[in-house]
């Protein structure tokens, strides 16, 4: 059997692809809050409450509806982007005017909100929720042998954020958003719907999230807790890449989530907390993170 | 100088002392009291809870810094306590002053780290690191993982006063919670605390009017996380045990929360508010309406209706009233 550094390569390369499915998370979450922070300078503390959501519309459409997998990712974001923008609308919008750190605070409470009633009424052990049928099975690769649907999840996470990064680059729409970044008064002046804007673009934030969570659901169970133990990793993410950028906190997620699945092969105790001691070096070496720009 | 334009930051040091001291001997009056009407067991509970809150007011209310993480340091003191007395076998002072210290060693390391950003990232260095040190507190050997550190005697302070003594607890745990009370107060205004709020309202001036403003915050997070810890301390030492709820980051929430309800940057609003939560928790603990979804939509409610809290709250009203 092949062996790299002491470990078998087979072994390796699971754990490099287990790294790299948590890393399509951490990219696509952290990729929904930079969009979210970058325009409306909130750090959406209720990402994970609606990533569980995101699992848990997929796992009731088919429950209670009979929508399978492939309708519940066309409608889980949505009904998530659609909350989220209810939300921005009704409350959030209050709090613009006042201390970042209020958002903070609400998008909190919301978390726990959200996080408490999913857990009264469905418990904390979790469900199970099937991948679909034309991803069942597993591909030998030769080197690894790849079960399909996590396969499907990298692709699927790759081409979305990059999709994402190129509609908020390459578009007329994203143009208007990167304007109203820089400076919100100046481009409402010119005649665009500021207030609108904002209440989609948190609402296209939540909806990654959203879709997060519907391709999680076969991974992991769908459980209310899901949500809250992920994001604290991914708050970390954020502050190693740095606000700064979009294709920054892609790079930044889909990179500690492989460095997380190679500490598992060689030193599993410090797993857990891998993420956070890199988040500590980047912090004493450049506080303003790998892609940040300094403030 | 109009006088409703100033609030509490602005002229503390000339005011007279007799309101602070009036009240003062309100609330020990009150505390010795109490247990004749109250539950001791809540009532120590609560102290533990207001001590907490307020040491975190002293980093939110008084310097401007919002900590996600001081469950670490009122967690971290809690397993200190608890090995201290379990395995040790010391005496219940010394137990604490170890929390404390522990509490103190997690402050600079974390503080040291923290104090590089500001504002929103400084929430969420906190918090990252204070989930490391849950991971670490679940992995360790010492903390016993999922079970906690339990079973031990409350044993004899200095070797003399039997803590078992539930009075004689309630008395001890009152007299050190007012103690670090009067702590906070007299940090709060001192020169040393004129500076912490000269950061708070305008950090670039302070530093251009020449004070390292890195230390202060600094000491100001230390200072902090040791009577965070103390209030750990305590809270293992009354209920005997130590565990993983106390360094989860739902106990740094808890203690924001009681900071805002109360009124954030007010001496009497951390008391306040861990009274009304820790009722509520109280409350809703055996109506089996989860407590989750009650501090949730707290939080929600307080954010966006009445961010002075309770006490700021009254303290405007009774301002506004003034001719």
């Amino acid at each position: 059997m092949t062996m790299i550094f002491g470990v078998p390569l087979p072994a390796l390369m699971g754990q490099l692809l287990v790294g790299l499915i948590n890393g399509s998370f951490y990219a696509l979450l952290s990729l929904g809050l930079a969009v979210i922070f970058g325009l409306l300078r909130v750090i959406n503390f209720a990402h994970g409450a609606f990533y569980m959501l995101g699992a848990f519309a997929a796992w009731m459409l088919l429950a209670y509806a009979g929508i399978g997998y492939w309708g519940a990712l066309m409608l889980a974001p949505l009904i998530v982007g659609v909350a989220g923008m209810a939300i921005e609308r009704l409350m959030l919008r209050r709090l613009y005017g006042l201390d970042h750190l209020y958002g903070l605070l609400f998008t909190f409470g919301l978390a726990l909100l959200l996080e408490g009633t999913f857990r009264h009424f469905f418990g904390t052990s979790g469900q199970p929720y099937a991948a679909p049928e034309a991803l069942r099975g597993a591909t030998n690769l030769g080197f690894m042998v790849l079960p399909n649907y996590r396969g499907w999840v990298v692709a699927a996470s790759l081409v979305i954020c990059l999709g994402t990064w190129a509609v908020i680059e390459k578009t007329s729409i994203g143009a208007y958003l990167r304007a109203a970044t820089e400076n919100a008064t100046l481009v409402q002046a010119f005649g665009v719907n500021v207030p609108v804007l904002l209440t989609v673009t948190y609402g296209f934030g939540c909806a990654l999230a959203g879709i997060a969570g519907v391709l999680a659901a076969p991974v992991f169970q769908v459980s209310p807790l899901m949500g809250s133990n992920l994001i604290i990793v991914v708050f970390a993410v954020v502050v190693i890449g740095g606000m700064g950028s979009i294709l920054g906190a892609i790079v930044t997620g889909y990179m500690l989530g492989i460095v997380e699945g190679l500490c598992k092969v060689f030193y599993p105790e410090a797993a857990n907390i891998v993420v956070f001691v890199i988040m500590a070096i980047v912090l004493l070496l450049r506080p303003a993170g790998l892609f940040g720009k300094d403030s | 100088m109009s006088a409703t334009r100033i609030d509490t930051a602005g002229m503390p040091a000339r005011r007279s002392a007799a309101p602070a001291l009036i009240l003062l001997a309100a609330l020990v009056a009150a505390l010795l009291i109490a247990p004749v009407w109250i539950y001791p067991v809540f009532m120590m509970k609560l102290l533990c809870f207001a001590l907490f809150a307020a040491a975190f007011n002293l980093l939110l209310g008084y310097t401007g810094l919002l900590s996600f993480g001081h469950a670490a340091f009122f967690g971290g003191a809690a397993y200190v306590t608890a090995h201290a007395m379990k395995v040790w076998q010391v005496t219940p002072e010394v137990a604490i002053l170890a929390g404390i210290a522990t509490a103190v060693v997690l402050g600079l390391v974390i503080g040291a780290i923290a104090i590089r950003r500001q504002g929103i990232y400084f929430a969420m260095i906190t918090l990252a690191l204070s989930q490391m040190f849950y991971f670490f507190c679940l992995q360790a050997p010492f903390t016993n993982g999922e079970d906690g550190i339990q079973g031990f005697s409350r044993g004899r302070l200095f070797g003399l006063i039997d803590l078992n003594d539930t009075m004689n607890l309630y008395y001890f745990i009152a007299a050190v919670t007012v103690l670090g009370l009067l702590a906070i107060w007299r940090i709060v205004h001192s020169p040393f605390g004129q500076i912490l709020k000269a950061i708070r309202e305008n950090e670039p001036r302070t530093i251009s009017l020449g004070y390292s403003v890195q230390r202060y915050k600094l000491a100001a997070f230390v200072m902090s996380a040791a009577l965070a810890g103390l209030a750990g301390s305590l809270k293992a030492l009354l209920f005997q045990f130590a565990t993983l709820t106390d360094v989860a980051w739902n106990m740094s929430g808890e203690v924001i929360l009681m900071t805002l309800l109360g009124g954030i940057g007010t001496m009497a609003g951390p008391v306040v508010g861990a009274a009304i939560l820790v009722g509520l928790q109280n409350f809703f603990a055996t109506s089996g309406f989860p407590v989750t979804i009650v501090l949730g939509a707290t939080f929600m409610i307080c954010v966006l209706l009445f961010r002075r809290g309770v006490v700021g709250e009254l303290a405007h009203w009774l301002e506004s009233r003034k001719p």
